[in-house]
C-alpha cells in the first residue's frame, strides 16, 4: 500500500504553504527581515519544483509567477507592505485550492498575480515588460542580449548530499538550463576501494557556462546546498569589465560558515534530516496495538505474581519494562507542539481583525509545548471558536479603546504551559471583559435563572456555556449565533479537560483549558466499591486516608473531614453507585483534586495501581457522565474510570436537590 | 470458550432471489427471538460482567470482547420480562450494528441460543397493534417458523428509545 504521489504532495504543499504563511505574518510585524523573506522565498521555490514534479503544472506555473513577483522583494527591488502581505496571504490561499482541487481554480489567479505584479514593480519596474532576472535567465535565447558573459562555477557537494537524495546530474542539468556549460570531473578526493564507501562524495565539478545570467541564478541551483558545500563562482576573465557586480562580492561565495543563507535554512535541513514522515493511522494502529500490549503484560504479571517459576517471573519483569518503554516512546512519538496550532490562529486574527476594523496583535507563547497529536488536531475548533469570541466581541473598536484609555491596538495571547500531568491553554484578551449584567439580563431571559438569584459572576460566566446563549446584540458573520461555548465546552470534555473563564470589566476575558497530555492511556488508582472496580486516575489523586471511625456510621448531616487542618468534604461512593453488598469494615478515603476543589471519595479498599488504556464508552453510557471511560484489567475483566470532576458536580447536584428536599420538607 | 459461528455463507442479510433471510434465533423467557444473522460476530459463553451503576437495567453492564469494552443489552427489559439470573445455556450474541450513524459493538443477552436458519419473507407479517404487551415500533415483524412465532425485534429502533430517553433524562 504505498501513498497517493499527489498525496504526498499535498501533504508536502500544505506544509510548505504553512512555513509561508508564516514567514508572510511574521513580515507584516516586521517589514525589515531579510531572513523572513528568505524563508517564505525558499518556500514557494521548493513548493514549484515538486509541484511540477508531481504533475501539479497549475500549481508550479502560478508559483512560478507568484516566487517571481516576490524575488523582486527578495532583491530590494519592492518594499514590503501590509498590501504586499496581504495580496501574498491570497495568492498563498489561491495555491492551497489549486493543490487541492486541480482545474478548478486556475482562472481565479490571474487578478491575483496581476495586483501582485502591479505592487512589486514600483518605479523602475513601472513598464511592466520588465522580466525578473530570474525569467530572463531561463530563456537561453536571451544570452546575447545583456552581454557574452559566463562564470567558472567549481563546487563540491556536502559529504552527506548522496546520502540525503541530492541527485549531482539534476544539478548539472540545472546548470545546463542556464546556458552552455562545459564540465568537468575532478575526482582528487576519490579514496582507494577498500575504503570506498558507496554513498560518499568523492568528485567535484568544475563547470564552466558560458552565458550571461544573473550570479543570483547559479546560487539558486545550490539553494539547498549551500550550507555545507564548497562553492566556488567566479565570472570568466575576459568578460568580466561587462559585469561589474559580482567582482564586488567575494570570490568564494560560499564556503560552510561564510554562506549568506540564513541560519533559518540550515536549520530547516537538519530538520528534514533527522525527521521522518508517517501517516497518522499507522501512528494510530501503533498506540492501539501497545494498549493491547500493555493489557496483556498487567496479565503476564498477574499471571507471574502468582507462580513460584522464577524464570516466568523474570520475563514477566523483562517484558513489563519493555512494555513501559515502548509506551512512552509510542506516546512520545505521538506528541506534537502546539505550535502547529497556533499557526493557523495568527491567519485567523490577522483576518478577523482586518474583517472587523479592529487592530490586534496576537501574542504566542510556549509554542513548543508537546501534546497528543489527536489532541491537537481536536483542540483546532474550540480554539478557534474561543479566539473568535476574543476578537469579536471580546475587543473593543479603535475608537472604543482610545475613549477608554487604553492602547489603540488590542492584544490577544495565547499561551500553552506544561503543569504536571496537564497542559493548560489560555487565550486571554485585553478587551472590554464580559459583561455580568447582559449575561445575567439575557439568562433571566431565557428562565435559566431567577430574577432575584444571587450569583456571583464566576457562577454567572457559566451560563455562557449554555446552549443557545449569545449575547451579542447583533449577529455578526463571525459569532454571535448562539452556537459556540457549549460546542466547545462539550469538545473540551470530551477530551477530559476542563475549561474555565475569568474576566474582568474594562481588562479583558481569560479562558484556561486544561487538559490531560494524552488520550490513549492513564495511570490509574484501582479502588473496590461492593463488587465493583473501578480506576480513579492518579494525576487526580492527592492522597489516601482511612475514614475516621466516627465517620463510618455516615449519620451526621455533614460529611466533611479535617484533613490536618483543613476542611474536606467527602462523598460515599457507595451510596452514589447504590451498593447493596456489606461494607468493609476499614473503609478508606482517596483525596482526589478536581479544579480548584479537593474532594475525598469513600471506597471499600484500594487496590493498587494500574496502567490503564482508555476505552470510551458506547453512546448507551457515555450520557451516565460520572465515568469517562472503561479499562480492562490484568485479569481480562473491565473496570470503570472515575470522572473525578463530574463525580463531584452530579454529588454536588444531588446534595442541593437532598437539601431542597429537607427544606421541602421543614416547611 | 466462544463459539465462532463457523459460516462463511453468512454474507448477506436478505436473499433477494429466494426471498429468504438469514437469521440466528435465540430465545428469551420462552419466546423466540430472531437477529439477522449478517450482524451477528461472535457468540459468547457468560463471560464475567462489569455493573455500570446508576445506568439503565436495559444496559448496565460491560463486558471484554477481545479487548475491546463493549455494553451488554437485555432486551428482556424492553420487553418487560422477567430477568433470572444466567445459567449453563446463557449466552452473549455480539452484534455489529448501526447506531445513530455510528457503527456500534454491541453483545445481546440470550437465555439460549436455538438455530441459524432462513426466514421466508412471505412469512413475516406486521406486528398487530392489539393483541400483545410489547410496544409494537419495537417489533419489525412476527415470522412463522416451524409452527412456531418468531419475534423479529427492531433492534435500531430499541436502542433509538433509549438513547432518547437518556438524552431527556439528563437534561
Amino acid at each position: 500500500m504505498s501513498p497517493d504521489p499527489a498525496d504526498t504532495f499535498r501533504q508536502e504543499a500544505r506544509d510548505l504553504l504553512e512555513a509561508l504563511e508564516q514567514a508572510l505574518l511574521d513580515l507584516s510585524q516586521d517589514h525589515g527581515n531579510r531572513d523572513l523573506v528568505d524563508s517564505a522565498f525558499r518556500a514557494l521555490h521548493t513548493l514549484k519544483g515538486s509541484g511540477s514534479m508531481f504533475g501539479f503544472d497549475e500549481v508550479a506555473d502560478f508559483v512560478h509567477e507568484f516566487e517571481t513577483a516576490f524575488d523582486r522583494v527578495r532583491k530590494g527591488l519592492a518594499p514590503i507592505s501590509e498590501e504586499l502581505v496581504r495580496i501574498a496571504l491570497n495568492a498563498k490561499d489561491h495555491v492551497q485550492l489549486l493543490a487541492l482541487e486541480p482545474g478548478e481554480h486556475a482562472a481565479a489567479g490571474t487578478p491575483i498575480l496581476n495586483e501582485l505584479r502591479a505592487l512589486v514593480s514600483d518605479g523602475r519596474g513601472a513598464d511592466g515588460e520588465e522580466q525578473s532576472p530570474e525569467a530572463a535567465s531561463q530563456e537561453e535565447s536571451d544570452a546575447s542580449a545583456i552581454d557574452a558573459a559566463g562564470w567558472r562555477v567549481r563546487f563540491k557537494l556536502p559529504a552527506d548530499a548522496i546520502e540525503m537524495g541530492t541527485n549531482p546530474m539534476l544539478l548539472l542539468d540545472e546548470l545546463r538550463e542556464l546556458g552552455p556549460c562545459e564540465i568537468v570531473a575532478s575526482g582528487e578526493d576519490v579514496t582507494a576501494l577498500d575504503e570506498h564507501d558507496p554513498l560518499g562524495r568523492y568528485l567535484g565539478w568544475d563547470v564552466t557556462l558560458r552565458a550571461a545570467v544573473p550570479q543570483d541564478a547559479i546560487e539558486d541551483v545550490f539553494l539547498f546546498l549551500r550550507e555545507d558545500m564548497e562553492l566556488s563562482i567566479e565570472p570568466l576573465a575576459p568578460e568580466t569589465d561587462a559585469e561589474p557586480e559580482p567582482a564586488d562580492t567575494p570570490a568564494e561565495v560560499a564556503t560552510a560558515d561564510a554562506a549568506g543563507a540564513p541560519r533559518a535554512a540550515s536549520a530547516a535541513n537538519a530538520k528534514a534530516g533527522a525527521s521522518l514522515r508517517v501517516a497518522a493511522e499507522r501512528l494510530d494502529e501503533l498506540m492501539d496495538c501497545v494498549g493491547e500490549l500493555v493489557i496483556a503484560q498487567a496479565r503476564l504479571s498477574q499471571i507471574a505474581a502468582g507462580s513460584q517459576d522464577v524464570g516466568l517471573t523474570g520475563v514477566a519483569e523483562d517484558i513489563e519494562r519493555l512494555a513501559a518503554t515502548l509506551r512512552d516512546t509510542t506516546m512520545g512519538v505521538r506528541m506534537v507542539p502546539i505550535g502547529s496550532l497556533f499557526g493557523r490562529f495568527r491567519r485567523l486574527v490577522h483576518d478577523l481583525a482586518s474583517d472587523l476594523d479592529k487592530k490586534v496583535e496576537f501574542v504566542t507563547t510556549g509554542e513548543e509545548t508537546e501534546l497528543d497529536k489527536t489532541m491537537v488536531e481536536r483542540l483546532a475548533d474550540p480554539l478557534v471558536h474561543i479566539i473568535r469570541n476574543a476578537v469579536d466581541h471580546g475587543m473593543e473598536t479603535p475608537e472604543a479603546r482610545r475613549a477608554a484609555g487604553k492602547a489603540e491596538c488590542g492584544k490577544v495571547q495565547i499561551t500553552a504551559v506544561h503543569s504536571g500531568a496537564e497542559v493548560a491553554i489560555s487565550v486571554s484578551d485585553d478587551g472590554a471583559g464580559l459583561d455580568s449584567a447582559r449575561i445575567r439580563a439575557k439568562a433571566e431571559e431565557n428562565g435559566l435563572i431567577a430574577p432575584d438569584a444571587k450569583l456571583t459572576d464566576h457562577e454567572l460566566f457559566q451560563y455562557i456555556f449554555h446552549p443557545g446563549f449569545s449575547t451579542a446584540q447583533e449577529i455578526t458573520s463571525v459569532s454571535g449565533r448562539g452556537v459556540g461555548m457549549d460546542v466547545v465546552k462539550r469538545a473540551i470534555e470530551g477530551l477530559r479537560g476542563t475549561i474555565e473563564l475569568t474576566s474582568k470589566p474594562g481588562e479583558g476575558t481569560k479562558a484556561t483549558l486544561r487538559l490531560p497530555l494524552t488520550l490513549a492511556i492513564v495511570e490509574g488508582m484501582l479502588v473496590r466499591v461492593g463488587d465493583g472496580r473501578y480506576a480513579i486516575p492518579l494525576s487526580a489523586v492527592e492522597e489516601c486516608l482511612e475514614l475516621p471511625a466516627s465517620e463510618v456510621a455516615g449519620t451526621s448531616g455533614r460529611n466533611f473531614l479535617d484533613v490536618r487542618g483543613t476542611l474536606v468534604p467527602y462523598l460515599r461512593l457507595r451510596d452514589m453507585f447504590g451498593t447493596q453488598t456489606p461494607a468493609d469494615l476499614h473503609q478508606k478515603v482517596v483525596i482526589v483534586g478536581s479544579g480548584e476543589q479537593r474532594v475525598g471519595l469513600v471506597v471499600d479498599q484500594i487496590i493498587g495501581n494500574a496502567q490503564t488504556v482508555i476505552k470510551s464508552l458506547s453512546r448507551l453510557h457515555s450520557s451516565i457522565g460520572t465515568f469517562s471511560g472503561a479499562t480492562i484489567m490484568g485479569d481480562g475483566e473491565v473496570a470503570l474510570i472515575l470522572d473525578v470532576a463530574q463525580l463531584v458536580s452530579s454529588a454536588e447536584q444531588q446534595q442541593r436537590r437532598a437539601a431542597g428536599r429537607h427544606l421541602e420538607l421543614a416547611a | 470458550m466462544s463459539e465462532t459461528l463457523a459460516e462463511p455463507e453468512i454474507d448477506s442479510e436478505t436473499d433477494t432471489q429466494t426471498g429468504t433471510r438469514r437469521a440466528l434465533t435465540l430465545a428469551l423467557q420462552g419466546e423466540v427471538f430472531a437477529i439477522d444473522a449478517g450482524t451477528v460476530r461472535e457468540i459468547l459463553d457468560m463471560p464475567p460482567v462489569t455493573q455500570v451503576p446508576n445506568a439503565s437495567p436495559f444496559a448496565n453492564g460491560l463486558i471484554n470482547v477481545r479487548g475491546r469494552v463493549v455494553p451488554l443489552v437485555d432486551l428482556r427489559v424492553t420487553f418487560g420480562m422477567e430477568r433470572r439470573p444466567p445459567d449453563e445455556d446463557t449466552r452473549i450474541i455480539v452484534i455489529e450494528t448501526l447506531l445513530e450513524g455510528e457503527e456500534n459493538i454491541l453483545g445481546i443477552l440470550a437465555d439460549k441460543v436455538l438455530d441459524v436458519c432462513d426466514l421466508e419473507d412471505v412469512s413475516i407479517e406486521e406486528a398487530p397493534q392489539v393483541g400483545m404487551r410489547w410496544r409494537p415500533e419495537f417489533l419489525l415483524g412476527i415470522a412463522r417458523y416451524n409452527g412456531d412465532f418468531v419475534i423479529l425485534p427492531n433492534i435500531a429502533r430499541i436502542f433509538a428509545e433509549h438513547l432518547g430517553t437518556l438524552v431527556t433524562e439528563s437534561r
